[in-house]
This record gives structure tokens, C-alpha cells and sequence, in this order.
């Protein structure tokens, strides 16, 4: 039985008078991929934050290594080893790509991930590294916000819908790269809308619905028919 | 020849103007902080040279070893305990509070050294001038101007070329993500602040030495500053030393017209400048 290194328990979260995630339940063992999916607005982006500590959420509903980090900063929690790649990538646009990976290894974790790591994962980075981070492509953006998250050699990386707005070769891309990422025993939560994807890279899934976990299991048993309901909560 | 010499001496006055403007620039690029109480700083800075140069018997100009870093701790106390929680998606309680302590400074130096004008005599220097072919340009403005583009390139090279101003590039474009880099914003604020003062502290020194000061002048030079930073266009410190040397050279250029329209031209360029580019001469390019 693997240890989980991430324990949620009860998790609420809100925007303002807003509730958007109802006594949320959700483990992630060590060193497994996880996949979460559920339709838009369900509570996946504002579960991933509240991992990284951008919302603000009771000490003990986030446990990670068994210690409470659900009222620490976002700073605090980089520190301990989690990393987050934000929905929409959200590069610094005053930031030259070299800058934004720079930066992502300012957190000082020691680890196999350094600059010239992430430009051998991805080579195209290295060609553009002194140029401004807007100018690259959606994709080659997408691989700088990875590769700023790598870059603090975390033990739980976090990622919020890497695929969303890409063409499909340079999902390819993106994916092929993630065994390279996660084989070395680092844990991921991945969220996903594409569910055949999200099976694929994944030991087990979680389907969100309303802010509440519609379904949680094995990604190599779970039915079709259980994620489609779990999905859009159709009876 | 008149005319060429009042340029001259607006463009190094200008200097002075783009070291009240500095500080003020940084804030609001890294934070989005208009600083009311930034001409105060300024005069507290002066005071604060004064009481150094009294009490230690130092030159005005030693006295930035000890004037420069006070500056810079207040900054950052003043950040931690204040200013930072008054920021957020209102940009009112900004504004509110540091009008706040700008009657707060203005009270307390009322208090502790009188409403009598003051000056810090850095004694030769202050009269000290070199032959320009046929002008005469005084050190001290020379001095100043020197500083002050030294200021504007330090500024820019800790802004481009440091980890400290990758932090400030960072968490001027966007907090949340920032703070997932293991930046805390708030201390990054204070340190940006510190910064911002410890320039504070030269601007403020520099006016001691050129005029006399007392505790109500820092409206004025708020608005020089302010001045400065909008005409060269928010966000470029070259630009707001630019900005300083047109508001410098205006108000010459109009005390050499009519010794009483100095104030006003300076305005008046002001006024010009932010009706044809209302986004300043040199506006930051955004990627
Ligand atoms: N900043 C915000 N202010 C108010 N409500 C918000 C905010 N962000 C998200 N919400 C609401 O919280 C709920 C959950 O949003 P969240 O972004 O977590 O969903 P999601 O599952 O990530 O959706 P998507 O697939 O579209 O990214 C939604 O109802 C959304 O409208
Ligand atoms: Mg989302």
C-alpha cells in the first residue's frame, strides 16, 4: 500500500459568497499519476489552487506529507516541494523565456531539474531563450510553463489543462515528454478534459461535478457509461 | 547665450526632478502604488541629513551613508506594516493612506524641528562652478545631474539585469504566479519600497543642499515628480529622467521669460505633453 503524499479532506473553497468546492475528499499516492476530469466549472481549477495555496482553505483540509499546508501561502507551499502549472500557462510577459525558468528555480529545491535539463527536454526553449515569452507559440509556451515549474524540483506537480488551445501534434508533443517528467518518481495531478487522454497518462481518475467528487477509480476499469454520468450528472 | 544657459540649467535641474520621480516610478511599476506621501519622504530625507550632518559633523553628501539606508529601513517597515495592507483590487485605500501619512509626516516634522526653513551647507561645493566656454555651470548642479543619471542606470540594470528585479518584473505582472515561484509579495513590496526610498534619500539630500526646506514643500515636489514620471511615460526610468529634463528646462526656459512664470511653464509642458501622448513620450513597449 503506497503512502499517499497528498491527503484532502473536506475541502471547501470560495469565491466570496461563492461556494465552489463542497467537502471535496481526494488522496494522491506517492510517485502515481493522477488524473482529474469534469466538465467546465466543475471545481478543477480552484482544486488545483487550493493545493498550491491560492485560496485560502483550512490548515488540516490539505495535508501533504502528512503535515497541514491548507493555510499556507503559495510561496510556502512551493517550498515544500509542489508545483503548479497554471491554467492558461500565465508566463511573466517582462520575462524573457530563460527569465521565466530562472525564476521557477528560485524556490532553491535541489533535484534533477535545471536549466540545461529543461532545454534537453525541450530543445526549442534553448533556441529561444532570449526572447520574450510572449512571442513564442501557444505549445512552445506551454513547455516554458512546465519547464518553470520543473525548474523547483518539485515532488508534486500540478497540472492545470496543459492541452487546452493546442493542435493536437503539439499535444502530442507535450505528452510524449510526460513519462520523462514523472518516471523519476515524482508524483502529478493532471486535469484533463480530454478523458481519453486523462485515462491513458493515469493510474486513477477523479471526475468533479459541482465542486464534489462524482467519481473516483482505477483509469483502467472505469466504465464509459460511470464517467459519462459522473461527468454530466445525467441519471 | 541667455537662452542656451537656462536650458542648460533646466536640463541639469531636470536631473534633481527625475530622482523625486525615480522612487515614485518604481512603486507604481511594481505595485501599482501611487504614493501620496512620496514628496514628504523626500523632505523627511532632508531632515533627516540635517539632523546627521548636526549631530556627526558630516559632509551632506557623507551623510547618504547614513541617510540612504534609514531611508531604505523605513521603506520596508513601512511597507510590511502598512502599505501592504492596503493593497488589493481597490486602488483607494492606497491613495487614502498615504495622503494619511503625508499629514502624518508633514505634523511630525512640524513637531521635532519647527516650521523655520533649513538648509544643509555643504559649504564650498554649494558655490563651486566651471568654466563651459562661456557659461559657468555650478558643481553642484553638475553633481546632481551625474547622480542622478547614475541613479536612473543603477535602477535599471538591478530592474533587467538582477534576480532582485526579476522578482519585481515577476510580481508586477502577475502576484498569484509570482507567489507560486516561492516569491513572497510581500516582502518583494518592501523590498521594492526600500528601494524606492533609498533614492528617496539621495533626492532628498540633493534638495537640502540646493534650497532651503521646510516641512511643507513636499507637495511640490510630489508633483514635480509625478510630473516627470508621466511625461516620460510610465514605466521607463530613462523616460522619466527624460520627463525631468523637459519639466526642468520649461521651468527655466519660463523664469527666463518672466522670473514669475517658472512654476507655470512647468505645468504647461506638463498639460502639453499629456494632451498629445497622453501615454507619455516614452511609454514602456508591452510584449
Ligand atoms: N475568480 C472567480 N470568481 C468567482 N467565481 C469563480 C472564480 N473562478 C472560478 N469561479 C467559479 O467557480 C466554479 C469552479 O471554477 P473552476 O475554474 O475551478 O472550474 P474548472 O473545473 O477549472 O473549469 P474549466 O474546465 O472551465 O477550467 C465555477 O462555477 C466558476 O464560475
Ligand atoms: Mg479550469
Amino acid at each position: 500500500m503506497p503512502e499517499p503524499i497528498l491527503n484532502i479532506s473536506k475541502l471547501e473553497a470560495f469565491y466570496g459568497d461563492f461556494q465552489a468546492l463542497y467537502g471535496l475528499d481526494l488522496t494522491v499516492d506517492e510517485g502515481e499519476v493522477l488524473a482529474i476530469i469534469g466538465a467546465n466549472g466543475a471545481g478543477k481549477t480552484t482544486l488545483l489552487r487550493s493545493i498550491a495555496g491560492l485560496m485560502r482553505n483550512g490548515p488540516d483540509q490539505i495535508r501533504y506529507r502528512n503535515q497541514p499546508i491548507g493555510a499556507l501561502r503559495a510561496d510556502q507551499v512551493a517550498a515544500r516541494g509542489l508545483a503548479l502549472v497554471p491554467e492558461g500557462r500565465q508566463l511573466f510577459p517582462s520575462l524573457s523565456v530563460e527569465e521565466n525558468l530562472i525564476i521557477g528555480g528560485r524556490v532553491g529545491r535541489k533535484g534533477p531539474w535545471s536549466l540545461s535539463k529543461v532545454y534537453e527536454l525541450f530543445p526549442i526553449l534553448d533556441e529561444r531563450k532570449h526572447q520574450a515569452s510572449t512571442s513564442l507559440s501557444g505549445g512552445q509556451q506551454q513547455m516554458v510553463a512546465i519547464g518553470r515549474a520543473l525548474m523547483s524540483n518539485p515532488d508534486l506537480i500540478l497540472f492545470d489543462e496543459i492541452s487546452l488551445g493546442l493542435a493536437p501534434i503539439i499535444i502530442k508533443d507535450i505528452y510524449d515528454a510526460l513519462p520523462g517528467i514523472v518516471g523519476g518518481g515524482m508524483s502529478a495531478v493532471i486535469v484533463e478534459q480530454d478523458v481519453t487522454k486523462a485515462l491513458a497518462v493515469s493510474s486513477r481518475v477523479y471526475c468533479l461535478q459541482d465542486g464534489r467528487v462524482s467519481l473516483e477509480g482505477a483509469s483502467s476499469t472505469v466504465s464509459r457509461e460511470d464517467i459519462s454520468r459522473a461527468y454530466f450528472g445525467i441519471e | 547665450m541667455e537662452w542656451i544657459n537656462a536650458i542648460l540649467q533646466g536640463t541639469l535641474l531636470g536631473g534633481l526632478y527625475a530622482l523625486f520621480a525615480a522612487g515614485l516610478s518604481l512603486i507604481f511599476g511594481v505595485m501599482r502604488l501611487v504614493n501620496i506621501a512620496h514628496g514628504d519622504l523626500i523632505v523627511l530625507a532632508a531632515y533627516l541629513g540635517l539632523t546627521t550632518t548636526v549631530m556627526l559633523g558630516l559632509h551632506p553628501l557623507v551623510a547618504l551613508i547614513v541617510v540612504v539606508p534609514a531611508m531604505a529601513g523605513i521603506g520596508y517597515v513601512l511597507q510590511r506594516a502598512v502599505l501592504n495592507q492596503t493593497l488589493g483590487d481597490d486602488i483607494l485605500p492606497p491613495l487614502l493612506v498615504t495622503f494619511g501619512l503625508s499629514v502624518i509626516i508633514q505634523n511630525a516634522l512640524l513637531e521635532g524641528y519647527s516650521a523655520d526653513p533649513q538648509k544643509l551647507d555643504a559649504g564650498a561645493l554649494e558655490t563651486a562652478s566651471i568654466a563651459l566656454g562661456p557659461l559657468a555651470v555650478g558643481v553642484l548642479p553638475l553633481l546632481t545631474f551625474a547622480i542622478a543619471v547614475a541613479v536612473v542606470a543603477g535602477l535599471q540594470w538591478t530592474f533587467y539585469r538582477t534576480a532582485l528585479g526579476r522578482a519585481f518584473r515577476a510580481v508586477s505582472d502577475n502576484q498569484d504566479i509570482a507567489q507560486l515561484m516561492g516569491l513572497n509579495k510581500r516582502h518583494v513590496f518592501g523590498q521594492a519600497m526600500a528601494l524606492a526610498l533609498a533614492v528617496t534619500a539621495v533626492a532628498g539630500l540633493l534638495l537640502g543642499i540646493r534650497t532651503s526646506f521646510d516641512p511643507s514643500i513636499g507637495g511640490g515636489r510630489l508633483i514635480f515628480g509625478f510630473e516627470a514620471v508621466i511625461i516620460g511615460g510610465l514605466g521607463n526610468l530613462w523616460g522619466t529622467l527624460a520627463g525631468g529634463i523637459i519639466l526642468g528646462v520649461a521651468q527655466t526656459l519660463g523664469a527666463a521669460i518672466n522670473p514669475g512664470w517658472q512654476l507655470l511653464a512647468g505645468h504647461l509642458a506638463f498639460l502639453i505633453v499629456l494632451a498629445v501622448r497622453p501615454n507619455g513620450l516614452f511609454p514602456r513597449i508591452s510584449g
